[in-house]
Order: C-alpha cells, then sequence, then structure tokens
C-alpha cells in the first residue's frame, strides 16, 4: 500500500502537473512565482505553470518547492481550509467506462462492502438518444440535502465545500440517504471487513479516525460516502479517481482560483463550463453541487467499448478477498 | 348490594383467568424471541434484516409509523370526542388511552431498534440539531408520551381510591390503588382541579397528536423522492391514522367485552357509533388517498409514473388493491348499513382496518426508496428488492406483542371503563363512598 502510494505521487509529478492548483492549494508553492524566479538558467529542467492571472509560465523545476501539508494549528476539520472551493468536472466525452477511478477509490479506501463510493452508471435519457457512461460520485452540494436532515450534525458541511460524515458521531438513522438524490451514500449494514490494511496504512501513517480521510476505519451501523479525498489534497496530490483515470475524465480544483486540472491538463474552470456547456446532475432540486459534468458529445470513444467492463450487480471487485 | 356496588364490583380490574395467562404467556414467547433476534442484530449489524442501501428503510420504520398512528386514536376519542361533548364515548376513552400510551412507547423503542448505532441514542440529546425532522419528532413525541400518560392518569385519580376500598380484604393492591390515588378524597377543590386539568390536556393533546403525526409524515416528505414529495403528506398521515386508531379501539372494546363480560358497559350502541365514526373517518382517509395518487397520476411524471405502475399494476399491485379495498372501500360499504354495525361485523372490519393499516404503511415506505433518481445499478441483484428477513419479522412482532403486552397489563390492573365517571353519568354515585376516607 506504502508503495502504491509513493507510487502514484511519483506518476503525479511525471505528468507534471501544473502547480497552479497547488499554488492555489498551498500557497506555499505560489513562492516559486515570484519575478525574481521567473529567469531560467540554460538546460534546467522546467515545468509550465499557470500563475494566478491565468497566464502559463515556465519555471525551473528546483524552483518548485513540495508543498508543506495544509493543515496548520488551525485546522479544524469540521470547518476545512479557509480559502479554498473544492469543485470537480466530470467529461463524460471521455469516459469509457475504463472503471480504473472505481477500483482506486475502493482500494484507498478499503471499501469492502457491495456498493462501491464512486459508481459509473450506463446512462441513457431516451430510447432516440445516445447512451453514456455517468461516473457519479458524491456531489458535495452546497446546499446538502443530507446534511439538513441529519439529526446529529455527524454530516456536515464545510467552508472549502466538502461534506463530510463523523463517523464517531453518525447514529445510523440513514435519513441522509434517503434525503440524497444521487444515492451516493452507503451504509455499513455488517462490520466492515476492512481486515489489518487499513489498521496497518493507519499505524504507518500515524492516523487516528477523522471525518476527513473516510473509511479509515470504516463503522458498523453508520454511513460511508466520497470524501473528496482532502486528504490527498493535504499532500499536494489529486483525490485516487482523479489521478487513476486514464481517460482523463476528471477534473479536480479549487473554484476560487478558477482552475481544475486532471494531472495533463489544466483549465480555467469557468472558461471550461462555457466552452463545453457544463451542468450539474439535478440542478433544479436546487442542491447545487460542486460536480460539474461535460455533456458526452463528439466522444472519442465508442460507448460500446465500455459494455465489457460492464457489470449491472458488482461495483466493488472482492476477487482477491 | 346497590346500584353503585354492583358497578364497582364489574368494573374493578381482576385476575387472569386460563385465557389470560396463556395470552401474557404467548405474547412473552414472541418477546423473548424477538429479544434474542435483537441481540443478534446488535452484535452483527442490520445485515440481518433485508435492508440494503437502496431499500434503507423497511418494516421498522413502516411499523414505526404505524404505532405511531394508532398512538392518535387517544386524542380523537379522550380530546376530541370528549371537547365536543359526545357522551357516549365514555366507556372508551380509557381503553383509547391505553392504547395510545401502549402505542407512543412502542414507537419510541421501534425507532431506536431501526438505529444502526442504538448505543448512539444519546448524541440526539448533545449534539441535536433543531434543523432534523427527527429532532422534532423525538421532542413531539416525547411531549405526546408525557401528555397521554397524564391523560390516562388523571381520570383514573377517583377511581384508584374507590379500588383502594374495594381491594379492603388485600393489602397489597390497596396499597398501591392507595399510593396511586394521590389522597384522592373527592372534594370539590380535587374535583375542580382535576377536571380543569383533563381540560386543558384534552385542549393540548390535540396539537401535539396532530405535531407528531405530521412530524413523521414529514420524515418522508421533506425528501424529493416520487412517493414522498407530496404536500398532501401531513393531512394524509393524520386522517389514516385516525382510521387505524378507530380500528384498534373497536378491535379492543370488543375483546374486552367478551372477556370481562362487559356488555351492560359497552353496548350494540357503542359499535354502532364506532361503526359510524370509521365510516366517516375511511371517507376523509379515501378523499386524501384520491389526491395523493389521482394527481400525480395525472401529471404522469417519468418518476412518478414508475413509482405508481408498481403500486397500481406492478409487483405491489396484489397488496396495494387488497389494502385500499379491504382496509377502506371495504369499511365504508359495510359499515354504512345498520346491519353492517352490529357488534361482530363491526369488530371484523376492525380487524381488518388495523391489519391494513399496518400494510398501508410498508407500501408508503419500501416502493417509494426502490425508485431513486439515478438508476439502481452496481449492487447485488437481491437489492433490488425488499422483503422482510425473518429475524426482521420476528422483531417486528416482537414490538406488536409488546405493545398488546402493554396493554393487557394496564388491562390487568386499571378498570378499562371509568368506574367513577360512569357512575356519575348514571347518576348512582354514591358519594360518601368517594368522599369517606
Ligand atoms: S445516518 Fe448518520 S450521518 Fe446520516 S443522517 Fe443519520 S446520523 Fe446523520
Amino acid at each position: 500500500m506504502q508503495e502504491n502510494d509513493s507510487n502514484s505521487r511519483r506518476n503525479f509529478l511525471d505528468k507534471g502537473l501544473k502547480i497552479g492548483l497547488l499554488a492555489a492549494v498551498g500557497g506555499a508553492a505560489a513562492k516559486a512565482l515570484g519575478p525574481e524566479n521567473k529567469e531560467t538558467s540554460v538546460g534546467e529542467e522546467t515545468i509550465e505553470l499557470m500563475s494566478t492571472d491565468g497566464t502559463l509560465i515556465q519555471v525551473p523545476m528546483s524552483e518548485v518547492m513540495e508543498v508543506p501539508s495544509l493543515k496548520d494549528e488551525n485546522y479544524n476539520v469540521r470547518k476545512g481550509y479557509p480559502n479554498l472551493k473544492f469543485v470537480m468536472v466530470v467529461d463524460l466525452a471521455r469516459c469509457k467506462n475504463a472503471k480504473q477511478c472505481q477500483s482506486a477509490c475502493n482500494k484507498s479506501h478499503y471499501i469492502t462492502g457491495d456498493d462501491a463510493w464512486l459508481k459509473i452508471y450506463k446512462m441513457q435519457e431516451s430510447e432516440s438518444t445516445a447512451p453514456y457512461w455517468q461516473p457519479t460520485l458524491c456531489q458535495h452540494c452546497d446546499k446538502p440535502p443530507c446534511v439538513k436532515v441529519c439529526p446529529v450534525d455527524a454530516t456536515f458541511k464545510r467552508q472549502d465545500g466538502l461534506v463530510l460524515i463523523d463517523a464517531d458521531r453518525c447514529i445510523g438513522c440513514r435519513f441522509c440517504m434517503a434525503a440524497c438524490p444521487y444515492s451516493t451514500r452507503v451504509f455499513n449494514w455488517a462490520e466492515p471487513k476492512q481486515g489489518e490494511m487499513s489498521e496497518i496504512t493507519m499505524d504507518m501513517e500515524h492516523l487516528h479516525y477523522s471525518p476527513d480521510y473516510a473509511g479509515m476505519p470504516s463503522q458498523k451501523g453508520t454511513v460511508d460516502k466520497c470524501d473528496f479525498c482532502p486528504h490527498m489534497v493535504d499532500k499536494g496530490e489529486l483525490p485516487h479517481c482523479v489521478s487513476a483515470c486514464p481517460n482523463g475524465v476528471f477534473f479536480f480544483g479549487d473554484a476560487y482560483e478558477d482552475t481544475v486540472t486532471n494531472g495533463d491538463e489544466t483549465f480555467r474552470l469557468s472558461k471550461l463550463l462555457k466552452d463545453k456547456a457544463g451542468y450539474r446532475l439535478m440542478e433544479s432540486l436546487g442542491t447545487e453541487p460542486s460536480v460539474y459534468y461535460l455533456p458526452p458529445s463528439n466522444r472519442l470513444v465508442d460507448f460500446e467499448e465500455g459494455m465489457t467492463n460492464y457489470d449491472e450487480f458488482k461495483s466493488v471487485d472482492k476477487s482477491d478477498e | 348490594m346497590n346500584a353503585y356496588d354492583s358497578l364497582i364490583k364489574d368494573l374493578a380490574p381482576k385476575k387472569f383467568g386460563k385465557t389470560g395467562k396463556l395470552w401474557v404467556g404467548f405474547l412473552l414467547l414472541i418477546i423473548f424471541g424477538a429479544l434474542a433476534c435483537y441481540v443478534i442484530q446488535l452484535r452483527t449489524g442490520l445485515i440481518i434484516t433485508d435492508m440494503r442501501d437502496y431499500a434503507l428503510w423497511g418494516i421498522y420504520i413502516s411499523n414505526f409509523v404505524f404505532f405511531v398512528a394508532i398512538s392518535l386514536v387517544g386524542s380523537l376519542i379522550t380530546a376530541i370526542l370528549r371537547l365536543s361533548g359526545a357522551k357516549w364515548s365514555t366507556p372508551l376513552t380509557r381503553i383509547a388511552e391505553i392504547i395510545a400510551v401502549a402505542a407512543i412507547i412502542m414507537a419510541g423503542l421501534t425507532i431506536i431498534i431501526d438505529m444502526g448505532r442504538p448505543e448512539r441514542l444519546f448524541n440526539l440529546f448533545i449534539h441535536g440539531r433543531l434543523q432534523s425532522p427527527i429532532i422534532w419528532d423525538v421532542v413531539v413525541i416525547t411531549t405526546y408520551l408525557v401528555i397521554s400518560i397524564l391523560l390516562l392518569y388523571y381520570p383514573l385519580l377517583p377511581d384508584f381510591a374507590i379500588l383502594k376500598r374495594h381491594f379492603n380484604n388485600n393489602p397489597k393492591m390497596q396499597k398501591w390503588y392507595g399510593k396511586l390515588s394521590l389522597k384522592w378524597t373527592g372534594t370539590i377543590t380535587q374535583q375542580k382541579l382535576k377536571n380543569k386539568s383533563i381540560r386543558i390536556l384534552s385542549i393540548m393533546i390535540i396539537p401535539v397528536a396532530f405535531g407528531i403525526h405530521t412530524v413523521t409524515a414529514w420524515l418522508f416528505a421533506t425528501t424529493y423522492r416520487p412517493g414522498w414529495d407530496s404536500s398532501n403528506f401531513g393531512p394524509y398521515f393524520i386522517a389514516g391514522a385516525f382510521v387505524a386508531g378507530a380500528g384498534g379501539v373497536i378491535t379492543v372494546m370488543y375483546i374486552l367485552r367478551r372477556a370481562y363480560h362487559l356488555e351492560a358497559y359497552i353496548t350494540a350502541k357503542h359499535f354502532d357509533k364506532m361503526g359510524k365514526l370509521l365510516v366517516l373517518l375511511c371517507l376523509i382517509y379515501l378523499y386524501f388517498n384520491i389526491n395523493e395518487y389521482l394527481v400525480p397520476a395525472y401529471k404522469n411524471t417519468v418518476e412518478e409514473s414508475a413509482h405508481l405502475q408498481g403500486l397500481f399494476v406492478g409487483q405491489y399491485a396484489p397488496l396495494f388493491w387488497l389494502v385500499i379495498v379491504g382496509g377502506l372501500i371495504l369499511p365504508i360499504i359495510v359499515l354504512v348499513f345498520p346491519k353492517g354495525r352490529k357488534p361482530i361485523p363491526v369488530f371484523i372490519v376492525g380487524l381488518i382496518v388495523v391489519i391494513g393499516a399496518w400494510w398501508k404503511r410498508y407500501l408508503i415506505v419500501t416502493p417509494t426508496l426502490l425508485h431513486p433518481f439515478l438508476p439502481i445499478q452496481g449492487v447485488p441483484e437481491s437489492w433490488h428488492h425488499y422483503f422482510p428477513s425473518l429475524m426482521e419479522w420476528i422483531i417486528t412482532f416482537g414490538t406488536l406483542a409488546s405493545a398488546l403486552l402493554i396493554i393487557t397489563l394496564l388491562v390487568r390492573y386499571l378498570p378499562v371503563i371509568p368506574i367513577h365517571e360512569t357512575a356519575m353519568e348514571q347518576g348512582i354515585l354514591d358519594a360518601d363512598k368517594t368522599t369517606k376516607q
């Protein structure tokens, strides 16, 4: 597991993530963008970054610092990061049900039930319209119906946009699940069979249970769901689904910074949504999700290709159990 | 023996006969079975039920709604009828209050059974958030429980004093009834205080009763789901609750009349009146049902139509029509005729109404959950359906048996027909006996 982690970390640098996101996320990396750093000595490896005003600039690798943990002593897990607003964009035109996002998510959150937190729905609005694949995870709504109904404030909304669950407090009434129109919440009906893996990882990383790392560990009789991986962002990395997708379907970023990236490409969020006519699921309900979708038009991939991977009844592969 | 003495003798609580003991034993058997299953549920989790991520609520919740519904009858008979001056209902008030108290206690316990983490119940008080309809439910159910207990208790005060004297050869009973009578001697001040308190409680309980069931309806109506997303839900639930509660009272009063030979007190007239009342309530409920199903069926949006098709012609159709016809239309047809309002047919209809009311709640909770907005995908085939598991049934029957046991025990120790009030109404109250020490 540890190996996996460092792997994805390397990948993520290899892919040359635009630190624009990190600048937004970390603040520290932004130092690299100071005027005195703009001159690069010849031959030095450079990295392309997006500055805060949206222009791309070349910065020498040596000037790029590792982003220190975002969590400072003021960090409050119920409040979140003060100057961030997490968003995701899912480009349906690129999705071919490769399911890498799902298995990465299942693996890293130790999802052992029968219902994954991230599901790729086979969708078709009507007979005359084309079918498409729709990866669906917690929409981290700005007006979350689940938070509204929770009697004990176990599920809560943070200022950085995340909707998280405090599994230590949840009484297991499942009202939030009834309230969620996106069916993204799952319940631990039995004792989760996470085995020692989550414990070992927790020990190694000196983690205590915290709502910002869902599934570490999961608890019987409580609700789980996608947490938008703040624990990855904290390390300066992208959520597991984003980095695992071979087709670059998921873009993650900060709405204040107006930037999203899938690791390979970085876009201005507002422009992307305008150009590609982005939308949110069930907008009419007024939930105001933080996840946007780009319509499945001009697709590079054939819908049928995804069918080979499609399993109507299984979203969690337990073959290696 | 004068009329008053024989009245007391008729109505004083009696020891269980053989049937009574068998009945209690039978209930205890079910309750122990349910407790055993509940222990297993505590250890292994709600996995022992057939509920899963889509059918995330099941019969525990519909049973809870059923209990809340039944409990409303306390307010209907004791408060609404009392305040409207319907004297005929006097002998039924205590039965109604006993049912109400038993049902509301079991409603509270049933909701705990549904919790994934019952040991964290106290979080509701430490971290309770007023935005959540569950907190409204907690507040209003506790209030209702308290008022119901008081409304059962206050009219009992003179009866306890009467019983204290009646059991003068049984020191233990005498002691208890004496304590419970709170030194009731029947002075004018006491009478006034009692009557005033009952009047205040009777008025108070009406909004609270409407409150509990409206809030219970809102547990569903505050979500977006087709079949629940309805502004009709509050009154619809209340109308249904009165039907269920009236059915409950009819059933219990018939059984008590037979078991305790109360024919002189619960007369054919009472069945006739309750039969008429039930017709009226069923008509109101029918009206709300038509609203509830016809309007969305007319619009026929994609989501509603999937839900309604399941009910009208799909997998729930047999149950749905059985409940509508048996629990709603049949009572109206049978009970409009004077012949249908004889004790036996009224009892049978009442029983069918109660059973229908239970399944009606099942039909309100389950089908909606199996029609979410996004298609059900990526979960095992069995998650696409819901039918309670055996242990779920046993636990549910345990809660029903517990309610019946509470009723049975209250019937064992309380006069089911108010002695004092009946004597007053018959004008045979022997003032000496209530005022003398
Ligand atoms: S199941 Fe847990 S998180 Fe959901 S509403 Fe109930 S207490 Fe809150």
